[in-house]
């Protein structure tokens, strides 16, 4: 049996959103034709540089040996087991660590070239091109409209193109036909995967470069997971997306590339993640080159 | 690609975001100004009340602890006004504490649950009453009745030993140490009930179902959970009740006659630090007033070691339940 | 024969063990309507006499030259009160909020913080007649007989609700959750922008309830206004120019000096109704606006 059948086996139909199938049956795959997916590579936009990246929490080391080059309109998975770091390094690519107290990112980080942490780089400047799209959505106890123009009105846009950006935003979103009538309505009375969407929507109002996102899913049943898949495939035309998830079929479904980390506990008993693997997804799942990225992956543990 | 820059690397250095920064920092400069302010207003109390006591203190030396106050012969001694305090503050606790535990242990053990909120506003009602009607309805409606019922006390422990000194010659007004621990005791208990209901609350329901399931009585689940795990809570709570008892004014002033010595009958007239403020500030000059500011210097005295007092044992207390 | 003296012994202790129980119960419940004797007795009789003694004159009309005689009205001290109590407001509730603002958003568990936090806990224990002749010795004594005016028992009173005020805004702020703050970080807001727009907002029910309670309670203080506020006989409604009054000081006045004048003793009980008027006012409005907010919260 191929590598390919054995993945078959072991995802079931893992299919992209394209409906594309992963995995083809052994039939169909014979040794003369060019594995799926393989093209000559295109020139990749570098838009991350990590380079030995260490995340530490009040001196503990969290994460550490982080290394991977994020491109441009592609989608980035971060996967592994819960507590290997996956968000740490995830909020160190917007600079949400300067809230934390206690925390220190060391290593380099660069954001097209530039050190993202440089002395004169300003925070806030920097998160607004770099968006954030959380765990359990929190839109604000605020209307609608007012949630998808909190971002340019802070931005100082005027209160004339603001009706224009709401609109669109949540055009990209996918959310405008179901909020067109209640846009003055309370955000919170909308449903979980609505209300993802309209984070989602206030993320692109105010027009960034990257959009990050952390566990955006695992707060929403299978249909609204699903829309918001969808989304993430529309917006990389436009966007670099970062995720991390603890779903492997939803990394092998999304991503064009997948970091794996996993953690390991030291000689005092302290967890500490590491990145173990970052390859093409396809590869990653059908080939890993690290034994315990296939551990993971064929679920013998996480 | 970013719809703000097509193929270019986005550039993050400041520019015109140069005012935002400003403003942000700005704004938190100003918010600890204003918190800041807290402790300015505090040395500024300390500083130019005792400055003013200076000749109280100059005059008197030691003195300041002796039992005269006689303005007319210009002796200052407050002896008589700090017992006071302590006596009334006392009486008050003695009177109020009971009461307040039995408020709190029957708003959170006792009542139904949905007559909880209302229950606690009730009492609240209590707080929200200023101190001024507190002391004109003590005056004007409370003293007579206790003026009596001071008399019948004091016949029926003339013979008794001790009892006869406490209940010696009743004020023919009512007005006393008594009246004043009383009406005192009343304004406190809603400061008391509120902190140590708030402490009883934080009893983990799991220990308190505990004891219920091993077949104890309500009042053992409360002697037996709720007790032990609240205790510095209500020494705490007491605390604070003692000190704004200490602080208390006019209620006091005004049903407490006006006798600045030390005297064991407490069904007779005295005065207290802050009421002999009110009842003689304003005709007073030079070293009277001096030594009025004065005990309102030992007084600030006091009750800031009171407020230090019960700080340490509620921070005990939460960092205790923290880790339990 | 073991079985039934074990189960006397158990019928005998079980007995008392529920007679202790009966009698801790009834103390209990016995403690909460004692308190509520007095309430009862006070708010009813201050209505009864008060109320005899409420007319529009009573309301509008100027005080008399001396408290001996009988009429007049309480229209200088209900003017003085709510003038003097708003100028207070007006002063400790920004700042009360500022500084509630600083301990909950920027110190936090800082040093500076914890310091200020534990001196504004001392600050709500200091006695009102302290604060009173702190603002007379700081403010009144230098200017002398100017010194006296409305807005000298407003620094007092001020005085007295910053640590209030600074206390439960903090303890409101505490309990917005986090993630609205992170939510707006991410959008690229700055810190104070996110304060601005989405934390104060979310908390401002219940800082206007604290607000308000805390004028409630520095409404009714008569301490404070002794020796700040001087006296006088029509309405000033101007705080910073000249003496002024107000119902506290005209209740105690009433009481102390001419209580034994019948006349005093209807003026005290009416301005009592109209003090205690305008408390409840305020803490029922307090309390509405808890109600609001929590069932906003809680519905969604």
């Amino acid at each position: 049996m191929t590598d390919t059948a054995i993945a078959a086996a072991r995802f079931g139909p893992v299919t992209t959103t394209r409906g594309d199938s992963f995995a083809k049956s052994p039939d169909e795959v014979s040794p003369d034709e060019p594995a799926p997916e393989e093209k000559p590579e295109r020139a990749r936009e570098i838009v991350f540089q990590l380079s030995d990246v260490e995340v530490r929490y009040s001196g503990v080391t969290a994460v550490q040996d982080v290394s991977v080059d994020i491109a441009a309109n592609e989608i980035t998975a971060l996967i592994g087991p819960s507590g290997c770091g996956k968000t740490t390094v995830l909020r160190s690519l917007n600079r949400m660590h300067d809230i934390t107290p206690g925390a220190e990112v060391l290593g380099k980080v660069t954001y097209h070239g530039q050190d993202l942490y440089g002395p004169k780089v300003d925070p806030a400047e920097v998160r607004r091109r770099i968006g954030m799209v959380f765990q359990k959505p929190n839109p604000f106890p605020k209307s609608v409209y007012d949630n998808v123009a909190y971002g340019p009105r802070i931005n100082g846009t005027k209160r004339g193109e603001l009706n224009d950006i709401v609109e669109k935003a949540l055009t990209q979103a996918a959310l405008w036909d179901e909020v067109q009538g209640k846009l003055r309505k309370s955000a919170l009375a909308l449903s979980g995967g609505q209300q993802q969407r309209l984070c989602i929507a206030r993320c692109l109002a105010v027009e960034p470069d990257v959009i990050l996102m952390d566990e955006p899913c695992s707060a929403l049943d299978p249909i609204a997971t699903a829309r918001i898949e969808d989304l993430m495939d529309e917006l990389k035309n436009e966007y670099t997306i970062v995720i991390v998830t603890h779903n492997m079929q939803q990394a092998a479904r999304v991503s064009d590339r997948t970091a794996f980390f996993t953690a390991e506990v030291d000689d005092a008993g302290h967890r500490r993640g590491r990145l173990i693997e970052y390859d093409v997804t396809e590869t990653m799942f059908t080939h890993p080159s690290d034994p315990r990225t296939e551990g993971y992956i064929t679920g013998r543990f996480g | 690609m970013a719809t703000d820059a097509p193929a270019l690397p986005n550039k993050l250095s400041k520019g015109p975001r140069q005012l935002g920064i400003v403003t942000d920092w700005g704004f938190r400069i100003l918010a600890l100004a204003a918190g800041l302010m807290v402790f300015v207003i505090l040395a500024l109390i300390a500083i130019y009340t005792t400055r003013e006591a200076l000749p109280w203190f100059r005059e008197e030396g030691l003195g300041i602890f002796t039992d005269n106050w006689d303005p007319a012969h210009n002796d200052f001694g407050a002896l008589g006004l700090i017992y006071g305090t302590m006596l009334v503050a006392g009486l008050a606790v003695l009177f109020s504490l009971p009461i307040s535990i039995g408020i709190a242990l029957f708003i959170t053990d006792v009542a139904p649950q949905r007559f909880r909120r209302p229950f606690v506003y009730t009492v609240d009602l209590l707080a929200a009453i200023p101190s001024v009607v507190y002391g004109l309805w003590a005056l004007l409606v409370l003293a007579e009745p206790l003026a009596s019922l001071y008399e019948s006390l004091s016949d029926a422990t003339a013979s008794i030993p001790i009892l006869n000194t406490v209940f010696a010659n009743p004020s023919a007004s009512g007005k006393s140490f008594m009246t004043a621990g009383i009406i005192v005791a009343i304004m406190i208990t809603p400061i008391i009930t509120s902190i140590t209901r708030e402490v009883f609350a934080t009893v983990p329901a799991s220990q308190k179902e505990a004891a219920l399931a091993l077949g104890a009585t309500r009042w053992e689940m409360i002697r037996g959970a709720v007790f032990p795990h609240s205790r510095s809570g209500m020494v705490a709570g007491t605390m604070i009740g003692l000190g704004r008892a200490m602080g208390e004014t006019i209620a006091i002033a005004l049903v407490i006659g006006a006798s600045q010595r030390v005297s064991a009958n407490i069904l007779g007239p005295g005065d207290t630090l802050a009421s002999v403020i009110a009842n003689q500030f304003g005709e007073a000059s030079g070293t009277h007033r001096a030594a009025l500011i004065g005990c309102g210097v030992v007084l600030f005295a006091i009750t800031i070691v009171i407020s230090m007092g019960a700080r340490a044992l509620v921070t005990r207390a939460d960092r205790r339940s923290a880790g339990a | 024969m073991t079985a039934p003296a074990v189960s006397l012994t158990q019928s005998t202790r079980k007995g008392r063990r529920e007679l202790k129980n009966a009698i801790a119960t009834t103390l209990f419940v016995a403690s909460f309507v004692i308190a509520l004797i007095p309430l009862t007795l006070i708010v009813v009789y201050v209505i009864r006499a008060g109320a005899s003694v409420f007319s529009w004159a009573f309301l509008t009309d100027d005080l008399p030259f001396s408290n001996r005689r009988e009429g007049g009205g309480m229209y200088p001290a209900i003017v003085g009160t709510l003038v003097i109590t708003g100028t207070a407001t007006a002063m400790a509730v920004p700042l009360g909020i500022l500084g509630g603002i600083y301990l909950n958003e920027y110190g936090k568990k800082g040093i500076i913080a914890q310091v200020l936090r534990f001196l504004a806990d001392v600050m709500t224990g200091v006695p009102s007649i302290v604060m009173g002749l702190f603002i007379y010795t700081i403010w009144v004594l230098p200017r002398k007989q100017a010194g006296l005016s409305g807005f000298a028992g407003a620094l007092a009173l001020g005085c007295l609700m910053l640590p209030i005020v600074i206390r439960t805004t903090e303890e409101i702020l505490k309990v917005v959750p986090d993630e609205l703050r992170e939510g707006s970080y991410a959008l690229g807001s700055r810190k104070a922008q996110a304060i601005r727009t989405v934390v104060m907002p979310h908390a401002a029910p219940g800082v206007i309830s604290g607000a308000l309670l805390g004028v409630a309670r520095v409404a009714g203080e008569t301490a404070p206004l002794l020796f700040t506020i001087g006296i006088v006989t029509s309405p000033n409604f101007n705080v910073f120019d000249g003496p002024n009054t107000a119902l506290p000081q005209q209740i105690y006045i009433n009481a102390a000096t001419f209580g034994g004048f019948p006349a005093a003793q209807d003026r005290a009980w009416g301005a009592a109704l109209a003090l205690i008027g305008i408390v409840f006012l305020f803490t029922l409005v307090a309390r509405i606006v808890t109600a609001i907010y929590t069932r906003r919260s809680a519905a969604v």
